[in-house]
């Protein structure tokens, strides 16, 4: 049971519970602690030391992440003697660091040349000791960069801990340690599902993104090709922050001008094609609950998440829904059906992504995902690579003229943008599947119960005809962990799930905080950006995927019905099981429905 | 053989010392394979990443094939005053590779370690388990002619 104490930080007294550590108390109360390897979305793990504080009557300074607050504390934080162990510190990084600030993807980002210019540590103070070591580029997804290591931590904990994907780790000690895969493989050799939350949360610029902006570039200058854009749901809404707009401003049509500025032919979004995975997707849960399925159906759209239940779950596999992404469903089509009512040749079409994801990366590159005849998506930008783009073209994102997109596979409805966060896809769900089962519309559309982010979301909803359907979202892989064995359990025990339909997202907060998003990318923004997104949802006129004009259009003059041979044959996929030494394909776990 | 080893004791975490002890031990290479880390991996349902951290961490641990016979030459401030710099240099020689490498015929790996205890005897090396003290260029000589000759 936790009581209140007293404690005094540079004089300010406060009251807080004992359960606090003091760097805690301190944010709590706007005492700002310089900290480094302190991240308050994560445990603390003590490495880097900035953050030591001094109290009277003890001469030991100590670290403010991990000492607990007591009674009758009088903390100091600013001291010059504190100041100078700070200054140590960060000098003794650096000497071990590569700092090449001005070309650095995290440069004005990064915390700690930020922490070295805020406590003015001299560059020269102590030689660069670094001996180069190999960059780890074995991941279509992520680089890992150990020049650029400071050895927080932070990456193993969000790695190990909060994703529980084991596939970071320390390796050796003292100087010789390094942020390694066992056996120092490579990514691409280890359990890593490519989530990224090693990159939102590397406060240098050691873990980022594989970028695909010179590629895009060049499609987009090549007079031959014919290169069409589509936006995931959470990229509305993160923009704005470079730019110096409110958290959580929806951007959409500045989004879609600026890429018409940069060049691309055609102007989509990945909100038509996440309208159109309810469709399919819905479909397949209303046949399931119909035919009285004990295996529930768990959705399909995050690239983490499924590598992860390939890797960790492939015995559940049948129970992941067959439908493929909103962004592969976008790339197959872009090539048949986009190909085919403007009469572009599809080898000549070029058809980019942005995502706000490093997952997507490895998506696109399945081999199985070419049912176009062509890799049906070619590139795959984060939201930070389209933020450098936009940069790199000059534009004034914060003033530019807002657009429309090109008209076709652009329109979307308030279930489609929902997509983006925690619950969104299975709120949207929820909104077409009550109709496919009753024929009736569902009246109160906000489902609340499976908004916010808490870590696991359940709620029941009455469905007329069918009874009670209980569903359950997970976000964050340490959650889809949870969720998953009570699933595993269920169906051991007594064949049964303690869910039907379940959502899971790879990361914390959903596509919003995916790890392509925006540096300054905690737990805190994902909340601001996901609510932007219902905003958004409110704001529109269609709010339900089945009354989306376009999706009426496709299944009319392309795919037939939902679930169709050619629905199947384009927007379905199968998945395998993986080995979790080393993340490669041991097998087919489901088959592809032909 | 690495499932055996590892069914001779519990499926606890605090045996992965004692399990990566005997799997190394019982190699004739005296190192740790990746094959290895994934069956103990599998036995003690502890992530391989996890048990990498582990062996890495303890410098008696090896994770690449050695030699029949492992020289460990203290390098301790006592002992180097004592001239281990001139015994490394003599090993080096005598037996043609670097430190932490092997020999050709793989008889030997030559690795430096932290202090062994016996301080009066500086400078000291062990082979495999036994100690050898109060080293000269000589004496080493001797030791290696003899133990290859056994091995």
């Amino acid at each position: 049971m936790a009581k209140n104490v007293n404690v005094w930080i540079d004089g300010h007294h406060l009251e807080v519970p004992d359960t606090m550590t003091i760097i805690e108390a301190a944010d709590k109360h706007g005492i700002y602690i310089p900290r480094l390897c302190y991240h308050p979305d994560l445990p603390p793990t003590a490495n880097c030391g900035v953050c030591v504080v001094e109290f009277e009557g003890n001469p030991v300074p100590k670290r403010a992440c991990c000492t607990p607050v007591a009674e009758g504390m009088k903390i100091h934080t600013n001291s010059k003697k504190l100041r100078s162990y700070r200054k140590t510190l960060i000098e003794m990084i650096l000497s071990n660091h590569e700092v090449v600030c001005p070309t650095c993807t995290a440069n004005n980002k990064c915390e700690l040349q930020t922490l070295a210019n805020n406590l003015g540590v001299d560059p020269d103070s102590l030689p660069n000791i670094l001996v180069k070591k190999e960059a780890d580029f074995s991941s279509p997804s992520i680089i890992r960069d150990p020049n650029k290591c400071i050895a927080c931590g932070r990456c193993i904990t969000v790695c190990n801990e909060v994703q529980t994907v084991y596939a970071l780790t320390n390796s050796d000690r003292g100087i010789g340690s390094e942020v390694t895969t066992a056996f120092g493989m490579g990514m691409a050799q280890s359990p890593c599902v490519n989530c990224g939350q090693c990159t939102v949360y590397c406060p240098t610029g050691a873990l980022r993104e594989r970028s695909e902006i010179d590629e895009v570039w060049e499609a987009i200058l090549d007079p031959d090709k014919h290169v069409i854009v589509q936006e995931a749901p959470a990229i509305r809404v993160s923009l704005g922050e470079e730019f110096g707009l409110p958290l959580g401003s929806i951007t959409a049509k500045k989004m879609y001008a600026a890429l018409r500025k940069i060049g691309f032919d055609a102007i989509m979004d990945t909100n038509f094609t996440a309208d159109l995975t309810i469709m399919e997707e819905g479909t397949e849960c209303v046949a399931r609950l119909k035919a009285g399925e004990k295996r529930p159906l768990i959705t399909s759209c995050s690239p983490g998440w499924i590598k992860f239940m390939e890797t960790y779950y492939p015995d559940l596999a049948d129970c992941v829904s067959t439908a493929k992404s909103p962004m592969s469903m976008f790339g197959v089509l872009s090539k048949t059906y986009y190909a085919q009512e403007h009469g572009i040749d599809p080898a000549k079409i070029v058809s980019v992504a942005v995502m706000p994801c490093t997952a997507k990366k490895f998506e696109a590159r399945r081999p199985e995902l070419r049912d176009s005849g062509y890799q049906d998506t070619d590139y795959v930008l984060t939201t930070r690579e389209f933020l450098r783009m936009i940069k790199e073209a000059g534009i004034d994102f914060a003033h530019i003229k807002e657009e429309d997109a090109d008209e076709g596979m652009s329109f979307y409805t308030g279930a489609g943008t929902i997509f983006g966060a925690t619950g969104g896809v299975m709120e949207a769900a929820i909104r077409s599947a009550y109709t496919l089962v009753t024929g009736q519309e569902l009246e109160d559309i906000d489902i609340v119960g499976v908004r916010g982010l808490e870590g696991v979301k359940e709620a029941t909803v009455n469905v007329p005809g069918f009874g009670d359907l209980r569903v359950a979202v997970a976000h964050g892989l340490g959650n889809a962990r949870y969720v998953m064995d009570k699933v595993r359990e269920g169906l051991k025990a007594t064949g049964e799930s303690p869910w039907h339909f379940i959502e899971i997202m790879a990361c914390p907060g959903g596509c919003v905080g995916g790890g392509g998003q925006p540096y300054g990318n905690d737990i805190a923004s994902r909340a601001r950006r996901g609510l932007a997104l219902y905003e958004e949802d409110k704001s529109l006129p269609v709010r339900k995927s089945h009354h989306n004009p376009e999706v009426t259009r496709i299944y009319e003059r392309f795919l037939g019905a939902p679930n169709s041979p050619l629905a199947h044959k384009l927007l379905h996929t199968n998945y395998f099981k993986r080995s979790i030494s080393n993340g490669q394909v041991v097998e087919e776990a489901t088959h592809k429905h032909h | 053989m690495y499932k055996e080893i590892c069914a001779k004791y519990a499926p606890t975490k605090d045996n992965l010392i004692y399990i990566l002890h005997e799997i190394q031990d019982s190699h004739p290479q005296h190192y740790i394979s990746k094959d290895a880390v994934t069956a103990i991996s599998e036995y003690l349902k502890v992530p391989e990443n996890h048990i990498y951290g582990v062996l890495t961490f303890y410098s008696m641990y090896s994770t690449s094939p050695r030699g029949k016979n492992i020289i460990r030459l203290c390098e301790s401030p006592p002992c180097y005053i004592k001239g281990s710099e001139n015994i490394l240099r003599k090993l080096k020689t005598i037996l043609g590779v670097g430190v932490g490498e092997t020999t050709k015929d793989g008889k030997f790996t030559l690795e430096l370690c932290a202090c062994l205890g016996v301080c009066g005897n500086a400078p000291v090396m062990m082979i495999n388990e036994d100690v050898y003290g109060d080293l000269s260029e000589e004496k080493v000589e001797d030791i290696i002619e003899k133990v290859r000759g056994r091995s």
